[in-house]
Order: C-alpha cells, then structure tokens, then sequence
C-alpha cells in the first residue's frame, strides 16, 4: 500500500471526525488505573507553596539573566545570559501555562490565572483559544479528527518539526491567527471547540496581543536596536528549543485512536532542573490519567500506579532512542506506531475487558 | 406531583467535605456532605464533558469536575467559569431516621 493510500485526514473539520464519533472514540470512557479515594483525594489537593517557590524562582531566573544578559549586549559575553533567558523565558513558560490552565498548580484561582496569562504571551499562545484546545486535547487525547494538539501526523511532517525547534512554523501561525481574531473571526477548526460565548474574549486578547507586539517594534524602531525584542517576542524563538525536546517525548510514534493513556503517552524520568523547567510533565501517562492532580503531586500519583502502567523511560535521550527511529519507519509506512507493553495483569483486565 | 424520596444511605458514607455517586432508576447523581456537616445533591454528570463529578475535589462549596477543572457551587448547581457553561440540576436531601434520603421528583 503506498504512503499516499494509507495518509489520514488530521483536520477536526474532515471524514476522521465523523469516523471517530462512529467508532465511539469520541468524549469516551477511558481506562484509568484503580487509586483508592483517600488516597487520590489526598494527590488531588491544592496547595499554593510548591508553585509559590518556583514562580519566585523563575521570575528571579528571568530577572537576572536578563540584566547579565543586558548589562553585557554588544559583547559575546551576553550570549550564555540570553540563552538561560531564553530557555526561561521560551520553554518554561510552556510547562506554566500548562499546569496554570488546568487550574492545578496553585490553590488560589487568581494565581493560576495570573501565571497562565503572562505564559500564554511568552509562548505566543493565545488564552482562549488555547484553554479550550487543551480541553479537548484531554477528552480526545491523540483521536484522529478530534484532538486539535497533535504535534505531527503520520507520516511525519519533518520540515515543520525541524522548523519549530525554534518555534519558527507556531509563531508563523500564532501571527496569522492573531490577525485572524482581531479582525472579529475564527478559523473553521476553533469553531468546532470554542463556545460561542467565549469568541468575542478571543478578539479582544488578540488586539491587545497585537498592540503589545507593535510595541515592541516601536521600542526597536525608537532605539535602532534589536535588545528590546531579544527580551520579549525572540526568546519564544530562540529559547523554546527545550520545550519542543520536552513535548515531542508526550506522544510521538505512539498509537492512535487508543482510549488507554498508557498506550498513547510517555512517562520518563528526569532530572531536577528538566522537572523544574517542565513541572513534572514527564509524568505523562499521570497527568493525562488524572489532570487534576497538581504538578507537585505526580511523582507521587507515579508511585502509586506504576504496577500497572508500562515501564517508564529512564531517559529523554531513551525515549528519543524509540521515537526517531519510529518517525522514520513512519515515512515510509504511516500504519506503523510503538506499541507501549502493559503490565502482566493490566494487560490480561484489558483484554477480559474486550 | 408527589414528592418520592429514596433512600441514599447512611450519612457517614460521604466524608467531611466530600462527595460520593449514587445511582437511582436510570439516573445518577453526586451526594456531597460538607465541612459543616450540611447535605446536597445535584446531577452526577459534568455539563461540559459528562464526566462523573463524584471522582471530583470537593473544596469548601466547590465541586470540581476530575477532568477538565469544570467548577461548580454544589449548594446552588451554578457553574462557576469554563468550561462549564451550564448549571447543574440540584435536589434536596435531608437526614430522616439515621438514613439519607434524596427527593429525586
């Protein structure tokens, strides 16, 4: 069968989205792991301390790379400063604007919100538009038709892998689709998972994103220098390189159409800076299992399941070790997809489950 | 129309500040007691998604749906913010001879 024959539709406006609603993977039922009431009461509860101290952390990261990184400009000595800026402020602000729109990482409403609106800006993701697409990200999580977050579809679309590696294509479309809203519209895919009563916030947050931008180049203009855009619009460019090494690990070359998170994400175990700068997102099959357990609590939601989930990667580079090769078997044979080995007894409930 | 109350249970099943499910002639529903020792009940189901608030947090007054951080006030149905846009239906209860018993008509 050629490549051409067996391509899918990745759209949530074309034929996969009536095939998925009819083979009942859509807003389904999915497996979850069995996690006692007391227990997963205790894992769910919010506290404000954990992401207190390491939003304090983030924003003393970002204010003194950033005045090294200002106080040496013009000499090569700025360099190592503008790329912990840049990571800081380019990848860190995904894993926040992540736990901060699930409403999870802080026990105070506004706090969440607080931290989610500035990491929406630094990782040119617009507010609304992107709470609504996580949203139905979790219900349909990697359904064909379905799920808006697919990173890439099968066969993998290698040019704009690469070039989002410096976030080229996403703020590229984050631009087009900036205009878009301004102007009052919504593209046919948004339509599909934005409420009606949500558009008009989506128009508004777009023009005031569109005047911070413009600002932006007015101080660039103003100064005849770049250093105004290298501290904010260029860092989601040249900083988000992490960010991309982190999330292509979330799903890629895992199977489709599954309703089994297990089968369909990766846990992988990091190290303490990777888990600050990703807030425990490496938890994948957790978070995805339970999302309203906070960021803090995965490690422990990790232990308390992992007797019946596959075994986690004790690396990114081991997870990268199954995910390249897997995208290249993709190139040439779009069915092919990793399949995640289930425990024992987890694998014999599923199928008496069939 | 009368009023039909059914049995629920005994209050002591549903913890301080918590929320059980309890499913009746088709239906199902959420049970919540809270931290002063005070019974409601509403729909068991997320108006967003249909997902069963009873594996939700209950905080204060505040039920949270396990899946997409709908919330709602459980003393009155009220959603309180996306993605939930609509109302939970909402039933009285009341503690009658040690049992706890739900208007569900």
């Amino acid at each position: 069968m050629s490549v051409s024959a067996t391509r899918r539709d990745y759209s949530l406006v074309g034929p996969e989205a009536r095939t998925a609603v009819e083979k009942g993977l859509v807003s389904a039922q999915w497996y979850t792991c069995a996690v006692p009431r007391k227990q997963m009461k205790e894992l769910m509860r919010r506290k404000d301390g954990p992401a207190i101290r390491d939003t304090a952390l983030w924003f003393a990261g970002l204010a003194i790379s950033g005045a090294l990184a200002y106080h040496f400009w013009g000499s090569w000595l700025c360099v190592p400063f503008f790329a912990v800026y840049g990571v800081l402020y380019g990848s860190a602000s995904d894993s926040r604007w992540h736990e901060c729109g699930h409403g999870t990482a802080f026990k105070t409403r506004w706090m969440n919100d607080f931290v989610y609106n500035i990491a929406c800006f630094m990782i040119m993701r617009e507010p609304r538009i992107w709470r609504w697409s996580h949203t139905r990200h979790h219900t349909d999580t990697i359904i064909v038709g379905h799920d808006p977050e697919i990173i890439t579809p099968r066969p993998p679309d290698v040019l704009a892998l690469l070039l989002n590696l410096f976030n080229l294509k996403n703020a590229y479309g984050f631009f087009g689709k900036l205009f878009l809203h301004a102007s009052g519209r919504l593209d046919a895919e948004e339509l599909t998972f934005v409420p009606e009563n949500e558009r008009e916030k989506v128009y508004g947050v777009a023009r005031i994103y569109l005047g911070l931008f413009a600002l932006v180049i007015v101080a660039c203009l103003y100064t005849g220098s770049i250093l105004p855009a290298m501290f904010v619009g260029l860092p989601t460019l040249y900083g988000g390189w992490l960010s991309v090494y982190f999330g292509m690990t979330q799903h890629l070359g895992l199977a489709e159409d599954t309703l089994d998170h297990r089968l369909n994400s990766r846990t992988i175990y990091m190290n303490p800076l990777f888990r600050f700068v990703y807030w425990n997102m490496n938890y994948h099959v957790e978070h995805h299992m339970f999302p309203m357990v906070p960021y803090h609590a995965l490690p422990a939601l990790h232990e308390a399941i992992k007797a019946d989930c596959p075994v986690a990667y004790p690396s990114t580079i081991a997870a990268y070790a199954e995910i390249l090769p897997a995208l290249a078997l993709q190139l040439k044979d779009p069915t092919y997809f990793v399949h995640r080995e289930l425990p024992r007894a987890a694998y014999v409930d599923a199928v008496a489950a069939q | 129309m009368a009023e039909v109350w059914v049995d629920a249970g005994e209050p002591e099943d549903i913890d301080a500040e918590d929320v059980i499910r309890f499913d009746h002639g088709g239906k199902t529903y959420a049970l919540y007691r809270s931290e002063d020792d005070r019974y409601f009940a509403t729909d068991g189901l997320c108006t967003h998604e249909k997902i069963h608030l009873a594996g939700g947090l209950v905080m204060g007054t505040i039920i949270e749906c396990p899946k997409h951080n709908g919330r709602f006030d459980y003393t009155t149905g009220a959603a309180k913010g996306a993605p939930v846009c609509v109302d939970l239906k909402t039933y009285p209860v009341k503690v009658e001879g040690g049992r706890l018993m739900l208007r569900v008509s």
